[in-house]
């Protein structure tokens, strides 16, 4: 948790990235671990109550939590898995009128796939990607990547929606979202509204999303089964989040690379999509000039923090290090997947 | 603000509660103060350390990330429902064999986190075990004897069917 907050740069920015900078701080100095808390067996009046109060509900239907949404009036939130949304409540850095839990709106719990691409429905846990077959055979980049989303506890309740949401900066369903062009479903009295997820991450846990907008699912591509990828992340620990990660795709086509994409997080105030990048490895063969060109290229292009974990010029260093491994693999990948899904 | 409170009916150890309380009431805490199970432990209260693990209709879940009032309906296991001191459960006992607790604290959550591994998790290697583990911390043990417990158990239960 303290790692993604300390990731982005709060200091100027009004609103709610103050309370996000009072949580770092809290989660990193405080007595949060140390508090004492009346303990007993038997029930403490009034005692014992970490959130400020609230009033819940447990919408039925998605026009149930829409309408809760609007009458809220921009203090209400939407709860799904609650692993990054409770955290913040606990330590009343947000403080909503109302919770509106969606986990109980029928239908909201599935994969589908829709032509080439696949939806993920609102309640969609992270273990149901990471265990989904449609997701192993279509997308096994995503596959892949849910492995470094946190632990198995946090796994069984996270959403893929909530983290699109939640749009921490050095997570990794945001930058996979914006790596396989997404497309963010928004629900709201006034109708439904679809954004590219180009146009959906605006800054540090910001998202273009109206306060009285939920999503009710989130559109990706599927990949040609031809298709090779690279995952590479670095964090201290497995399942914490990432100092830097890349995140890139490729087939190739008469011995060269194409419709190359190439993403990263943990080394801005949102994921990136890094054209740049992809225009200078789309039609190329993958070779050490390129991969140092790549390097090089990276180095202007990202604005990476300095904090405790690391400085920028280190994640500088990381970025080009793990984009050489990514490149490395999505053209071994290819090479091998070119004569078909299975080879 | 006033705050409507909520009635809430839910199964622990297979045994029906109903209470009526503050919607933010936390699980842990609802637990601990108003069942008085006090074997649910609470470290940090922001989803990071794992010694607060229940398991929620069968998987492993923070209950310092889970309000009471989203457990409707839901049958909630805690360690108490694993053995008691006279009969210890069998992970308990693997623990005691394997010298896997020092303090104690973290027991629980590493208990009920195994006990939805045993379910659903291949746990074929160490690295799977480690990496299944990876959610709940121990200040004491170093964890080299928390494995040595799981890997006893999943070679006990063989593989997953
Ligand atoms: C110990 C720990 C480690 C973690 N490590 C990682 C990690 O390595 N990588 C990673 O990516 N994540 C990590 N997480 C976060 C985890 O992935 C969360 O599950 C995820 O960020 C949020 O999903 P959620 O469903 O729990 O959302 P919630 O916590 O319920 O909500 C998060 C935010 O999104 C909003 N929201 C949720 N759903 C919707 C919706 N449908 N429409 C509109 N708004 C919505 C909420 O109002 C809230 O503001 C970690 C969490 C913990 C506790
Ligand atoms: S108390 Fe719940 S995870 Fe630490
Ligand atoms: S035994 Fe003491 S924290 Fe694990």
């Amino acid at each position: 948790m303290q790692v993604k907050f300390e990731n982005a740069p709060w200091d100027g920015e009004a609103g709610r990235s103050r309370d996000d900078k009072a949580f770092r701080d809290i989660s990193e100095h405080s007595g949060a671990h140390g508090r004492t808390m009346p303990e007993s067996a038997f029930p403490i009046d009034g005692g014992g109550m970490k959130p400020a109060p609230f009033e819940y509900l447990a919408a039925t239907s998605a026009a149930e939590a829409a309408e809760a949404l609007a009458a809220a009036n921009g203090d209400g939130k939407i709860i799904a898995g609650g692993q990054s949304l409770m955290p913040m409540i606990n330590f009343r850095l947000v403080k909503p009128t109302i919770l509106i839990d969606i986990n109980r709106i029928a239908g909201l719990d599935r994969i589908e796939k829709h032509g080439e691409r696949l939806r993920i429905g609102a309640t969609v846990r992270h273990r149901m990607i990471a265990t989904d077959a449609l997701v192993h055979r279509h997308i096994p980049i995503l596959h892949d990547a849910m492995h470094h989303v946190a632990h198995l506890t946090v796994r069984n309740r996270g959403t893929f929606c909530g983290s699109v949401c939640h749009a921490d900066p050095a997570a990794e369903m945001p930058m996979m979202t914006l790596l396989l062009d997404g497309t963010i479903a928004a629900l709201s009295i006034r109708g439904e509204r679809q954004i590219a997820a180009s146009e959906f991450f605006v800054g540090s846990l910001m998202t273009s999303l109206e306060p009285d907008e939920f999503v009710t699912w989130i559109d990706i591509d599927t990949l040609p089964p031809e298709t090779g990828w690279g995952f590479e992340e670095f964090s201290r620990r497995h399942g914490d989040f990432a100092l830097a990660c890349v995140a890139t795709t490729m087939r190739i086509v008469d011995g060269v690379a194409c419709d190359v994409r190439f993403g990263m997080m943990g080394v801005g105030e949102t994921p990136l999509r890094l054209p740049d990048i992809e225009t200078l490895v789309e039609g190329q063969a993958i070779s050490e000039t390129l991969l140092q060109d790549v390097s090089e290229a990276l180095k202007g292009l990202l604005q990476p923090n300095t904090d405790i974990h690391a400085s920028a010029d280190y994640r500088r260093h990381l970025a080009g290090v793990l984009a050489r491994r990514a490149l490395r693999d999505a053209w071994k990948r290819a090479t091998f997947r070119k004569d078909g899904p299975d080879a | 603000m006033p705050e409507k409170k909520i009635t809430l009916s839910v199964s622990v150890n297979g045994v029906a509660h109903t209470a009526t309380i503050e919607p933010r009431m936390l699980l842990s805490d609802f637990l601990r103060h108003e069942l008085g199970l006090t074997g649910t432990h609470v470290g940090c209260e922001h989803g990071v350390c794992g010694a607060c693990t229940v398991l929620l209709d069968g998987r492993s879940a923070r209950s310092c990330l889970t309000l009471a009032v989203q457990a409707e309906g839901v049958e909630i296991e805690t360690v108490e429902g694993q053995g008691s001191v006279d009969q210890l459960g069998r992970i308990q006992e693997a623990f005691r064999q394997h010298h896997a607790l020092q303090c104690g604290f973290c027991t629980p959550g590493f208990i009920m986190a195994i006990t939805d591994m045993l379910r659903h998790h291949p746990l074929e290697s160490d690295e799977q075990i480690r990496e299944a583990l990876s959610g709940n911390i121990c200040r004491c043990t170093g964890y080299e004897h928390i494995v040595n417990a799981v890997r006893e158990l999943a070679r006990e239960r063989g593989p997953l069917t």
